[in-house]
């Protein structure tokens, strides 16, 4: 199996998808002459040509809306918003078109939206948000957030195949530093939680860029054993997995890079205190980004953002309890 | 600016008739009689309690949906706005599935997920509107994008009012459409007020004229006149399907009714609503086939027929099970793009 970056596997899965399947159509601002703001579509126009690799207007409205209008007539859109904050100006087609359509009349569409997200690289304001709750908070749209490098791929190609509008979080600062052996061609990884290790202690609940933090933040954490479960999909959200892990280990941290009200985690914790009261042992913990737009400054953003030192020490003080 | 008067169409008032059959003129009178009955007949049974929410009609609009989508082929997909009903009908919705859907009952096209004019038949080619205006810009845009991608000879329509073009998604559309030279036609519904809002505290300069702007053409038409509204979206097709790229038709027109069924429409002169009921587009229609033998009132006769069993086969109907609400939010299985309407302009027989 080759090893690829992050970035590779969602590269090699639309590529795969662009061969495989000819409605599969890419379409986004500078994706093609230009090859995407991060390159992940670099060298697509040469092998694709410009239908395919599509570089649009400067109007993310517009590539949502056209990207709807496309799937009902048959094409499998994959769009990429250049950084998922500017999805903000695409977000009525999203909610109000693409996630009520199949309800409402019955008529599927089966759009891919690819949203590079994620801070911890002085991007600002602008260029660092995690907008997944909205999209969770919205009925008709699956949200999905890979972790690593073959789920980066097989949730790629997942959402592709899937009818419905998938939201694609793909975290910006995984691109280069997360890497793994990825099998070749068409795979699905479904939209289910990982075990990304096993543990008995305390289950420490992620999903995206907070996956790493949480391996690492554990990993050798006074012998405790610390189950850590990648959440991978957000909608349909995997209950049974999250339950699994709460009876197994009675205490749970659960970290959400995104702002922390309504968050992903809120949902999670939710869930917990709903279905899951009988088997805690200790109060669930929530490490969060407070509810404040991501500073640029590289001091001002450490101090927002979990990480490791954060996690270890809300998962220290709940062992303890 | 001032209230925009209708001017005639491109090539004088009877330009449509070359390309219409006898039997095609009437179809079209026919289509705006149904609308107008169907609505009528909803209207009231909003009074009676029967259809929840709010109610909104196209009174007076008749020609703008029935002579724009008569000139679509079956393959050709629509996303028709609130006030453009003759087009659900044109391509083949049913008068008692669509009194099912203003009742939100089980029959109806949306089976009572959606209310009054939000549903496109999707067996039928059409894309339902959302309330958002005007969104299905951008969605028609997009189905002219894939039939341009895979070199089909189709086009995709859309209805939209003179506010929606204050909204970003009209230039967004306008623009896209314009940049790849789509097989798109752009209706503006120019009705003279969105909601309670004129014309001058719209835009500054008549939209038609940004068409220029986004590299189309665009035409102003008296939306009043069925033949003109069905001549207008004719050529727009046919320079859709020969790769000429979209076009925008401005249809004139006046909204003779309030937004909704609560409005009383107490901001509009009265004198602008008597000046406009003298250009009623069906008398206007009855009166050019009056004048060759056609009989109007058997026309009429037949007409309320079809629509009292319509409203007798929707009222036997049931209400949608509650168990059912929270049902098919996502799609389970294979995705079935829109399928064909009907077409029964002679044109395409």
């Amino acid at each position: 199996m080759p090893t690829l970056t992050y970035l590779q596997a969602i590269s090699s899965a639309l590529r795969d998808e662009l061969r495989a399947d000819d409605r599969v159509l890419l379409m986004g601002e500078d994706i093609g002459v230009f090859g995407g703001a991060f390159k992940v579509t670099d060298g697509f126009i040469e092998e694709f040509g410009p239908d395919r690799v599509m570089d649009t207007p400067l109007a993310e409205s517009g590539i949502i809306g056209t990207a709807v209008g496309a799937a009902v007539v048959g094409m499998r859109p994959v769009c990429e918003m250049q950084f998922s904050d500017f999805i903000s100006c695409g977000f009525d087609q999203l909610v109000n078109v693409a996630g009520k359509m199949h309800y409402r009349q019955g008529l599927a569409v089966p759009i891919t939206v690819r949203l590079p997200s994620g801070g911890g690289f002085s991007g600002g304001p602008f260029h660092s948000q995690n907008p997944e709750a909205w999209f969770m908070h919205s009925p008709g749209i699956k949200v999905v957030a890979p972790s690593t490098a073959e789920d980066a791929k097989g949730l790629l190609h997942a959402a592709i195949h899937d009818p419905n509008p998938v939201c694609y979080m793909e975290h910006k600062h995984l691109y280069r530093r997360v890497k793994g052996e990825v099998p070749s061609g068409v795979f699905e990884t479904p939209f289910t939680a990982r075990v990304a290790r096993p543990g008995s202690d305390l289950v420490v609940i992620a999903y995206g860029a907070m996956v790493p933090v949480a391996l690492e933040a554990t990993e050798d954490l006074d012998g405790a054993a610390v189950e850590v479960l990648d959440l991978r999909s957000l909608v349909p959200l995997d209950e049974e997995a999250i339950l699994d892990s709460v009876e197994r280990c009675s205490k749970v941290v659960i970290i959400d890079e995104a702002n922390a009200t309504c968050a992903a985690g809120a949902q999670v914790a939710a869930l917990i205190a709903e279905k899951g009261f009988e088997s805690l042992d200790g109060p669930v913990v929530r490490v969060a980004t407070p509810d404040v737009p991501i500073p640029f400054s590289p001091p001002l953003e450490a101090a927002v953002l979990p990480g490791v030192d954060k996690v270890k020490e809300a998962c220290r003080e709940l062992l303890a309890y | 600016m001032a209230t925009h008067m209708a001017e005639p169409a491109a090539g004088g008032a009877d330009a449509g008739v070359e390309h219409l059959t006898t039997e095609d003129r009437i179809w079209l009178l026919r289509a705006m009689l149904l609308m107008r009955g169907l609505e009528e007949r909803a209207m009231s049974l909003y009074r009676q309690g029967r259809v929840p929410g709010s109610f909104y009609d196209g009174y007076g609009q008749e020609a703008v949906s029935a002579g724009a989508a008569f000139a679509m082929g079956p393959r050709d997909r629509l996303c028709i706005l609130h006030r453009d009903l003759a087009a659900h009908l044109i391509r083949g919705v049913t008068p008692s599935r669509i009194l099912s859907q203003y009742m939100g009952r089980e029959a109806g096209i949306t089976h009572g997920r959606d209310g009054n004019v939000h549903f496109g038949d999707r067996n039928l080619g059409c894309v339902g509107m959302v309330s958002m205006l005007p969104d299905m810009m951008l969605v028609a845009t997009g189905m002219a994008m894939a039939f341009k991608l895979r070199g089909e000879q189709r086009c995709a329509m859309t209805w939209f009012g003179d506010g929606s073009t204050s909204r970003g998604d009209f230039h967004e559309a306008m623009n896209w459409a314009g940049v790849q030279k789509l097989p798109v036609v752009f209706i503006l519904e120019n009705n003279q007020y969105a909601y309670s809002t004129p014309l001058d505290k719209q835009f500054a300069v008549d939209p038609v004229e940004r068409a220029a702007a986004y590299g189309f053409v665009g035409v102003t038409v008296d939306g009043n006149d069925v033949e003109a509204m069905f001549e207008a979206a004719r050529a727009a097709r046919e320079r859709a399907l020969n790769g000429d790229g979209p076009t925008l038709i401005e249809a004139v027109t006046m909204r003779m009714h309030g937004h909704a069924a609560h409005d009383d429409m107490k901001y509009v002169p009265k004198e602008q609503v008597e000046e406009w009921r003298k250009r009623d587009p069906i008398e206007r229609q009855e009166s050019r086939l009056r004048d060759i033998g056609v009989d109007i009132d058997a026309l009429r006769a037949s007409v309320k027929e079809e629509i009292d069993a319509a409203a007798e086969e929707a009222l036997a109907g049931p209400m949608p099970d509650p168990v059912t609400a929270t049902d098919g939010v996502f799609c389970v299985g294979e995705a079935e793009p829109l399928g064909d309407g009907q077409a029964p302009w002679s044109g395409f027989h």
